[in-house]
C-alpha cells in the first residue's frame, strides 16, 4: 500500500527532477506507422496453434512503450499508427495518406509483393522495415536504399539449420516439400544452403496427398519416407499443413528439421539468453502471449528508429537513414550480440535461434563458419551473392 | 579414552579460532538452482550450501559484515541472512523483480533495481519501510551508491543510460547516455569517477561525477576472440587506485585496465561467461563468477594469473567476501 503512495511522490519528484535537468534536450515527437496485412493461408490439417492475430503490432507496441521510457530522459515521444486490413490498396492508400501527413517512418507486416509495392508508392525519403516477409528476392534484387528487413530471409533461416546439420554430421537429407509457393522457396533455400555447406540431398519429395494425417499418419508416413538411408528429414511446410505429422513417422528413425521439428526462427519464447528473458516477461505481462518472429521483428524495426532518433537527437528522416546504415548503428536485440544492417540489401544481421516447442537447441552462426568481416554474414546473402551496391558510410 | 577427548577438544577448539581468525568466506548467488555456495578462502572449498528464494541474483554484505542482502528476483523481495546462523531471518520489501542493489554508506538504505517495473525502490533495512520508488529507464540494473553517500546511480539496459538519483532528496537529477546495453556501475573511492560497462557497446565508459560527462571510453581486443563475443559486465576497483578489473562475459577473460592510463594491460583467462567479481580484504584475491561453467575463478592479483578455479552451483552470478 504504501510502496503506491511513494511512487506517486516519486513520480512527482521524478518529473521536476528532469526539467531542471543539466544537459539541454530538444523536443521532438516522433511517429511510427504500422501497416498489417492479413493474410489468410487457406485451411490447414494441423490448426492446434494457430499464430496470433496481432502477431507483429504486439512487439511494434511494446518497442514504443520501451521507446518512450527512454524518450522520457530526452523529451523524445513516439507514437505508432496502426492499420490492419485485408486489402493491400486500402494499405497502400493509408501509407500515403500518412506520408502526406508527414509520417516518414514505416514497419510493414505484408507479404512480399504488397512490400514492393510500398516502396513504389512512398518517396525515397522514408524508412520502410520489412517485419513481414522473409522472401528472398526482396534481399537479392529489391536494393533500394530506404528499405531494411529485420524479418530473416529465408536464406538466413535455411543457413542457420544448415550450418547446425553440418556440425552435427547430419549430412544425408531426405526433403518434403509442401504444396504452396512459399514452401516450394524454403526448400529452394534449402538447397542452396546444402550445397553451400556441403550437405548432400539424397531424396526429394513433394506433398500432394489430401487424406486426413491426422488419422492415417502412421500408415501413410512411413511409406512415404521409405529410403534405404538418410540422416534427417527436412520439412518445408510454412502453414503447418502435415509437416506436423512427419515427426515420429519416418521409414527410419530419423530427427525431423525445417518448418517442423527443429526451426529456425528470428524469435521464440524458449530464447531467454542474454537478458531475453525480460524482454518476453515484458511482452507477456502485456499480451498474455508469448513473443514470436514476427513480434520480434516489428519490434526490432521500431527500437531501431528509436534508437537512431535517440543517438541523432533528430526526427529527420535522412539523418537517421544514415545513422542507421553507419557502422556507428547498433540494436541490443537480446540476441547475444549488437545487431546492425547490411550495407547492402538492408538485412539485419541477426543469429538465428534453432528451437523445438519447449527448448532452444543451439544458435547459429555454428562455432567454426568463419567470414572474412563478421561471422554473422555466413547467414544468407553476402554482399557479391546479390544485385545490390553497398550503400553504407 | 580420555586422553583422545581432550585431544579432540583440543582439535576442535583450535579450528575454531583458525576459522574465526583467519579463514575468509566468500558467498555466491546461484541464480538456476535457488541457492548461496559458501565457500572458506584458505582451502578454496564449498562448506555449506543454504536454499533461498527464487532466483537469487545480486548479493551484498552488510557494512559490519554481519548480514547478506540476497536480490531473490523471482520471489520479489529482498532477503536478509544472518551470517552468524546462515539463516534467513527477514524479508524486506524490494518492488518487483529485484535484480541488483547497493547499501548507502549509512548501512541502512537499500538502493534496488527492479528489472521488470523501470524503478528503483529504497528501502530502510531496520523498518523495513520503502523510502522512495524513482522512476528510471528500461529494465533497470547496475546500481552504485558513491562512497561520500551523496549520489546513487542505477543503469537501464535497454534505455542505454546512466540515471543519477540524489540521496538526500530521493530524487533524479540527471541521466548521461552510455552504450549498448550498460551493465555495472562502480564509483572510484574518491567518488570523483564512475565506471560504467557496456555489455553490446563492448565498452567501459568513465564518467566525471561532476560534470556526469564521458571522459574516457575503454575498449577491449583480445587475440583470437570476436570483437562481438566481447561483453563487458562486471567492473572492479582496487583500493589503490591502480587497477579496474573488466568481466567480459563470453570473451571468458577478465581484462585487466590500468586505472590512471586506462591502457588494458592484460586479460586473464577464467570460466565461461564470467560476470561479477570481487577482493577478498586485503586484496590479494579477485573472485569472478563463470555463469555456463558453473564455477568460481580465483586470480592471485600481484601474479595476475588465476590460481584455483572452484565448483559452485548453477549459473553462478554475484559474489562477496566477508573478511
Amino acid at each position: 500500500m504504501f510502496i503506491n503512495n511513494h511512487r506517486k511522490n516519486a513520480i512527482a519528484i521524478t518529473l521536476t527532477a528532469l526539467l531542471g535537468s543539466s544537459h539541454a534536450y530538444s523536443d521532438i515527437e516522433v511517429d511510427i506507422s504500422y501497416l498489417q496485412q492479413e493474410i489468410d493461408y487457406g485451411p490447414v490439417l494441423s490448426n492446434i496453434l494457430p499464430e496470433p492475430e496481432d502477431a507483429g503490432f504486439q512487439g511494434a507496441k511494446l518497442a514504443i512503450k520501451d521507446s518512450n521510457t527512454t524518450g522520457r530522459f530526452l523529451k523524445h515521444k513516439y507514437q505508432l499508427q496502426d492499420f490492419t486490413s485485408t486489402d493491400p490498396q486500402a494499405l497502400i492508400d493509408k501509407a500515403k495518406a500518412q506520408y502526406e501527413a508527414g509520417i516518414r517512418y514505416f514497419v510493414v507486416n505484408t507479404d512480399a509483393q504488397t512490400l514492393r509495392k510500398f516502396t513504389e508508392a512512398l518517396g525515397k525519403d522514408t524508412l520502410i522495415f520489412n517485419a513481414g516477409s522473409s522472401a528472398d528476392e526482396l534481399r537479392l534484387h529489391t536494393c533500394e536504399a530506404n528499405l531494411f528487413h529485420t524479418m530473416p530471409s529465408r536464406a538466413m533461416l535455411a543457413d542457420a539449420l544448415a550450418q547446425w546439420l553440418k556440425a552435427k554430421r547430419l549430412q544425408k537429407i531426405f526433403m518434403i516439400t509442401g504444396a504452396t509457393s512459399d514452401d516450394k522457396a524454403f526448400s529452394r533455400a534449402f538447397k542452396r544452403s546444402a550445397k553451400r555447406f556441403g550437405l548432400s540431398i539424397v531424396k526429394e519429395k513433394d506433398w500432394s496427398f489430401d487424406t486426413d494425417l491426422r488419422r492415417t499418419a502412421q500408415s501413410e508416413m512411413p511409406l512415404f519416407t521409405q529410403h534405404r538411408d538418410y540422416d534427417v528429414v527436412f520439412v518445408a511446410d510454412e502453414r503447418g499443413d502435415f509437416g506436423e505429422y512427419v515427426l515420429y513417422n519416418t521409414w527410419l528413425p530419423r530427427p525431423v528439421v525445417g518448418t517442423q521439428g527443429l526451426t529456425p526462427v528470428a524469435w521464440h519464447r524458449v530464447v531467454e539468453q542474454y537478458g531475453a528473458a525480460q524482454l518476453q516477461s515484458r511482452f507477456e505481462k502485456n499480451t498474455k502471449r508469448w513473443m514470436n518472429s514476427k513480434d520480434y521483428s516489428a519490434w526490432a524495426a521500431v527500437r531501431s528508429v528509436a534508437e537512431a532518433v535517440t543517438r541523432t537527437q533528430t526526427n529527420d528522416a535522412e539523418t537517421n537513414k544514415a545513422y542507421i546504415k553507419s557502422d556507428k548503428f547498433q540494436l541490443a536485440g537480446f540476441k547475444g550480440r549488437k545487431l546492425d544492417f547490411r550495407g547492402w540489401n538492408g538485412q539485419l544481421r541477426q543469429t538465428i535461434p534453432l528451437v523445438h516447442p519447449r527448448s532452444l537447441v543451439s544458435m547459429s552462426p555454428q562455432d567454426g563458419f568463419l567470414h572474412p568481416t563478421n561471422e554473422l554474414d555466413t547467414l544468407g546473402f553476402d554482399r557479391k551473392e546479390t544485385d545490390c551496391t553497398d550503400t553504407s558510410k | 579414552m580420555n586422553f583422545k577427548k581432550s585431544l579432540m577438544t583440543l582439535a576442535v577448539g583450535s579450528l575454531l579460532a583458525s576459522s574465526t581468525l583467519y579463514a575468509e568466506t566468500a558467498y555466491v548467488s546461484n541464480e538456476k538452482d535457488d541457492t548461496i555456495s559458501i565457500i572458506d578462502l584458505d582451502t578454496m572449498t564449498v562448506t555449506d550450501t543454504i536454499d533461498v528464494g527464487e532466483r537469487p541474483r545480486g548479493i551484498i554484505l552488510s557494512k559490519d559484515y554481519s548480514k547478506l542482502y540476497i536480490c531473490a528476483s523471482d520471489s520479489d523481495t529482498v532477503q536478509v541472512m544472518d551470517l552468524a546462523t546462515n539463516s534467513i531471518i527477514k524479508e524486506l520489501p524490494s518492488g518487483e523483480d529485484p535484480e541488483q542493489f547497493a547499501l548507502h554508506p549509512n548501512n541502512r538504505h537499500l538502493y534496488v533495481s527492479n528489472e521488470d517495473d523501470a524503478l528503483v525502490t529504497i528501502v530502510d533495512t531496520e523498518t523495513s519501510e520503502v523510502l522512495a520508488q524513482i522512476d528510471v529507464g528500461v529494465e533497470p540494473e547496475g546500481m552504485a551508491v558513491s562512497p561520500d553517500g551523496t549520489m546513487a546511480v542505477n543503469t537501464s539496459e535497454t534505455t542505454n543510460m546512466v540515471h543519477w538519483i540524489d540521496t538526500e532528496k530521493h530524487e533524479l537529477v540527471d541521466n548521461t547516455l552510455v552504450d549498448q546495453r550498460p551493465r555495472h556501475v562502480e564509483f572510484s573511492k574518491d567518488s570523483k569517477l564512475l565506471w560504467a560497462s557496456a555489455e553490446i557497446g563492448a565498452t567501459v565508459s568513465v564518467i566525471d561525477t561532476a560534470t556526469r560527462k564521458i571522459i574516457k571510453k575503454i575498449t577491449f581486443e583480445i587475440k583470437g576472440v570476436h570483437k562481438d563475443k566481447v561483453q563487458p559486465v562486471g567492473v572492479k576497483l582496487s583500493d589503490d587506485g591502480r587497477y579496474a578489473f573488466v568481466a567480459l562475459g563470453p570473451a571468458n577473460h577478465v581484462a585487466v585496465v590500468n586505472a590512471k592510463t586506462y591502457e588494458v594491460e592484460d586479460y586473464i583467462l577464467v570460466g565461461r561467461r564470467v560476470w561479477h567479481m570481487t577482493f577478498n580484504e586485503d586484496q590479494s584475491l579477485l573472485l569472478a563468477t563463470n555463469g555456463i561453467s558453473g564455477d568460481v575463478s580465483v586470480i592471485d592479483v600481484n601474479k595476475m594469473k588465476p590460481i584455483k578455479t572452484i565448483k559452485v552451483g548453477r549459473y553462478p552470478w554475484g559474489v562477496v567476501v566477508k573478511p
